[in-house]
């Protein structure tokens, strides 16, 4: 029963620890590193990626991939930039306006990836290259976002003790978080998802709506993406067609970082939360360090993931063993 | 009053009639078998009833009122649950996640977890199930997660319980385990439509049986006023009156040498101890019903399965077949079952079909010339007769029957000493039927030796020499020259 608990959490136990480690030594090695401000950084700079790698979270654990997450917050952006930025809409309208857009787009693809038994794969890269192309179209340059609303909302927030900042990105994503743990784990619909991962033929058979489930993963990927998409420009004050190129590449790293399985099935939102964190902690770490190049965090990230799925696989094997040995008596 | 039942029930594809009329009643509170050999439309009328196909004509009543079913989900809500040989739940889950998806208590909107923890505790020990429902289910063994399949369609209030194949995988204890329950769930007034290969189990628990053969009905008989080899008769299509001999002569043998021999060769959980000789020269039928262990006897000669015991030998040295290659290498050839999966490669030609064993056993470094193999491929076309323009056709255009030559000259090229055929002549026309037992006679004469598997008894009488009769995954008869009859295959296969 114990050893059980712990293959079933180890994972998520590993990317905790390992987040600890990473940033005790940062802490041992630097002053400054380890205080409360920094951690509140990781989370404030590192919101928009949290949010949509937790939508990624719940595609992957359905089995699926989403390719189109970062041009979706391009577009997000550039649409932003357009409505608020040059026709001076109010932020309050045009949100609302691209969280059902994001939405749409991302259940679209779950119904052509559902009703066309398409690879989500190609059909997310199809999503990935409309999104961009369209945010281009729409301005190729960056287009400046100044709104009485976005400065009211960099200035929100609380002052914690240690001089940690705890800013309206940083709230929206533990709202997320909250939000997403109860989908996964007292919805109907969070069962539905670990099911399609587990087995998508047996969950037909068992009843699971299956076309319903895929068309809400990936409506869910959308809207979180448009989600991160608001959050980036609250840094930028910008919208710009070619941000967060490759960013949905981050996201699928930190999800599989953060214990979920490649081949779906299994995986925790809060996972990869740490997943992102201990991203942004290496980027920390060069940061302090300064004379390191930036680009040592995507060898870092490279070397962590290899090692990753290479504990994915010893951990999935050791369950196959167990079955066998189950099974015997 | 029938529970479930459906009259006029048919389902074709393309060149096939997977159920041509069938009718099938289900009473409350009885166990009722579905019996038949492969493609009687077993799997299929299961799947019909079951809201995972649509019939293409007929209908179905279930408690009196017209049912349409669209969906397994909706077979599901009106109170029809299946649980299939290959357990269908999500092994990813928990057992109480997997009892109650789809279906969870809720508490203030969210999932009541204790709830569900509790329930499930409580239905599983209505089937002597005490285990932690917390745990993910792909850490129990077969036989729970097949009561804990079974609980989930109790449970979701069945009435009516398809059970396909539970105790494939399942011992004799939990067999029995899984018997005592459906006796009770039968005494609580469901009805239990169970399929099986096992002609004991079907004797052992059903009340009534439902006999299928080649997409028809035979008959729905009483268990308790039906022997064994009347049914046997049923399942396999022969009265067992006709007392019809096969060849008017059998030539007269002379005893050669065994070519190949087994002793007590056993595959763990696929084959009991079995002994089998094969002389030079000779034709071994292995008969026996689906199930029965045939195909896992050819497998386990030709080094598809690893034997865990037992003895083999090829011209009386002893060998040990770790992959087929090595049996390959000592001159034996298997024509698989399926030809579709294992067989034939559809997109290359027939060339270069046939030349795959060849060049496999040449190894790649040695390749097989375009000149050498067009060789080959007209010889085989010339010789067995293949029906086709030329040589270059890709194999998938070509009608089962010829496919299969394809895959027979394929194995004869490599000349094999002995040539393991399974089921050689499913999916094949008359016609090509006819010309591939020809074949298989011509074989022995020019002395090479073959393993022949069949569920069609008058193949069998038409080119054995010998018949080792198959059940219950081990020899129970072999029977030889003049005693090949039909009754007495049947008989063998019936009762010991």
């Amino acid at each position: 029963m114990q050893s059980l608990f712990l293959s079933r959490f180890s994972s998520l136990y590993i990317t905790t620890a390992l987040f600890c480690l990473l940033f005790l030594v940062g802490a041992f090695q630097f002053e400054g590193f380890g205080s409360s401000r920094v951690v509140a950084n990781l989370f404030s700079d590192n919101a928009f990626l949290v949010i949509t790698a937790i939508g990624m979270t719940f595609v992957i654990i359905s089995g699926g991939i989403d390719l189109s997450v970062g041009a979706v917050i391009a577009l997000t952006g550039v649409v932003c930039g357009l409505l608020i930025g040059e026709l001076q809409m109010h932020p309050l309208l045009v949100f609302p306006l691209v969280l059902v857009g994001g939405g749409l787009f991302g259940a679209a693809m779950g119904a052509l990836i559902h009703y066309y038994r398409l690879q989500p794969f190609i059909v997310t890269l199809a999503g990935m290259f409309l999104a961009r192309g369209l945010a281009t179209t729409l301005s190729e340059e960056s287009i400046p976002i100044e709104h009485a609303f976005y400065d009211a909302v960099s200035d929100f927030g609380m002052l914690l003790p240690g001089g940690a900042w705890v800013g309206a990105s940083t709230l929206i994503l533990l709202l997320v978080l909250v939000a997403a743990v109860i989908l996964a784990h007292y919805s109907r619909l969070g069962g539905y998802i670990y099911a399609l991962g587990g087995s998508a033929q047996s969950a037909q058979l068992m009843g699971v709506p299956v076309a319903r489930t895929t068309v809400s993963i990936y409506a869910i990927s959308g809207f979180l993406s448009a989600l991160g998409g608001i959050v980036y420009s609250f840094y930028t004050f910008s919208g710009y067609s070619l941000a967060a190129v490759g960013m949905e590449l981050d996201a699928i790293a930190a999800v599989v970082i953060g214990g979920t399985l490649l081949s779906g099935g299994s995986g925790y939102v809060l996972g990869t939360v740490i997943g992102v964190l201990i991203m942004g902690v290496i980027q920390t770490y060069i940061s302090f360090d300064g004379t390191l190049n930036s680009w040592w965090t995507k060898i870092v990230i490279g070397l962590l993931l290899f090692a990753f799925i290479g504990m994915q696989r010893l951990l999935t094997r050791q369950q196959a063993a167990r079955l066998a040995t189950g099974a015997a008596h | 009053m029938n529970l479930l039942s459906l009259s006029g029930m048919e389902k074709r594809y393309p060149g096939v009639k997977a159920l041509d009329g069938v009718d099938f009643q289900l009473r409350a509170g009885e166990i009722h078998a579905l019996l038949g050999e492969n493609g009687a439309g077993k799997s299929t009328l299961v799947k019909v009833m079951t809201g995972a196909l649509q019939g293409d004509g007929g209908s179905m009543s279930f408690l009196g009122a017209p049912l349409k079913l669209k969906s397994t989900a909706h077979a599901q809500s009106v109170g029809i649950s299946t649980v299939y040989q290959e357990v269908n739940l999500l092994p990813n889950l928990t057992v109480a996640q997997n009892l109650y998806l789809g279906r969870e208590p809720k508490r203030f909107g969210l999932i009541d977890w204790k709830r569900i923890n509790r329930q499930s505790r409580e239905v599983l020990k209505r089937f002597d199930l005490d285990i932690d429902v917390s745990r993910p289910l792909s850490s129990f063994s077969v036989a729970v997660q097949q009561l804990i399949a079974i609980a989930r369609g109790v449970d979701m209030s069945a009435k009516v319980l398809v059970l396909d194949e539970p105790t494939a995988s399942l011992d004799a204890d939990e067999c029995e385990q899984l018997f005592g329950v459906m006796r009770e769930l039968r005494d609580k007034g469901i009805g239990i439509v169970f399929i099986t290969h096992f002609l004991d189990q079907v004797y052992a628990v059903c009340d009534r049986i439902t006999v299928l053969r080649n997409g028809q009905l035979v008959g729905e008989f009483e268990a308790a006023t039906l022997s064994r080899s009347e049914l046997v008769g049923h399942m396999l299509g022969k009265e067992l009156q006709a007392q019809t001999h096969g060849r008017e002569h059998r030539e007269e043998k002379s005893l050669t040498q065994p070519l190949l021999e087994v002793q007590e060769l056993a595959v763990s959980g696929s084959l009991q101890p079995t002994s089998l000789c094969v002389r030079r020269g000779e034709a071994v039928g292995l008969a026996g019903l689906l199930g029965s262990g045939r195909s896992e006897v050819c497998r386990a000669v030709f080094g598809v399965d690893r034997k865990t015991s037992g003895t083999l030998k090829v011209n009386d040295a002893e060998k040990h077949f770790l992959q087929p290659a090595d049996a390959i290498s000592e001159g034996l050839a298997l024509c698989p079952e399926d030809r579709k999966t294992s067989g034939i490669v559809g997109p290359l030609s027939i060339r270069e079909n046939i030349a795959l064993a060849l060049q496999a056993r040449r190894g790649w470094w040695r390749p097989i010339s375009r000149v050498e193999q067009e060789r080959l491929a007209q010889r085989f076309i010339r010789e067995l007769q293949i029906a086709t323009p030329d040589a270059e056709k890709p194999i998938e255009q070509l009608s089962g029957g010829n496919q299969q030559k394809v895959i027979l000259a394929r194995w004869l090229a490599t000349s094999p000493q002995l040539l393991v055929l399974d089921e050689p002549t499913r999916g094949v026309d008359i016609g090509a039927h006819a010309e591939i037992l020809k074949l298989i006679r011509q074989f022995c004469r020019d002395g090479m030796s073959l393993l022949v598997t069949s569920s069609e008894l008058d193949e069998l009488l038409a080119f054995s020499d010998r018949v080792a009769v198959m059940r219950d995954r081990r020899k129970v008869a072999e029977i030889e020259g003049d005693d090949i009859t039909e009754g007495n295959i049947m008989r063998a296969i019936a009762e010991a």
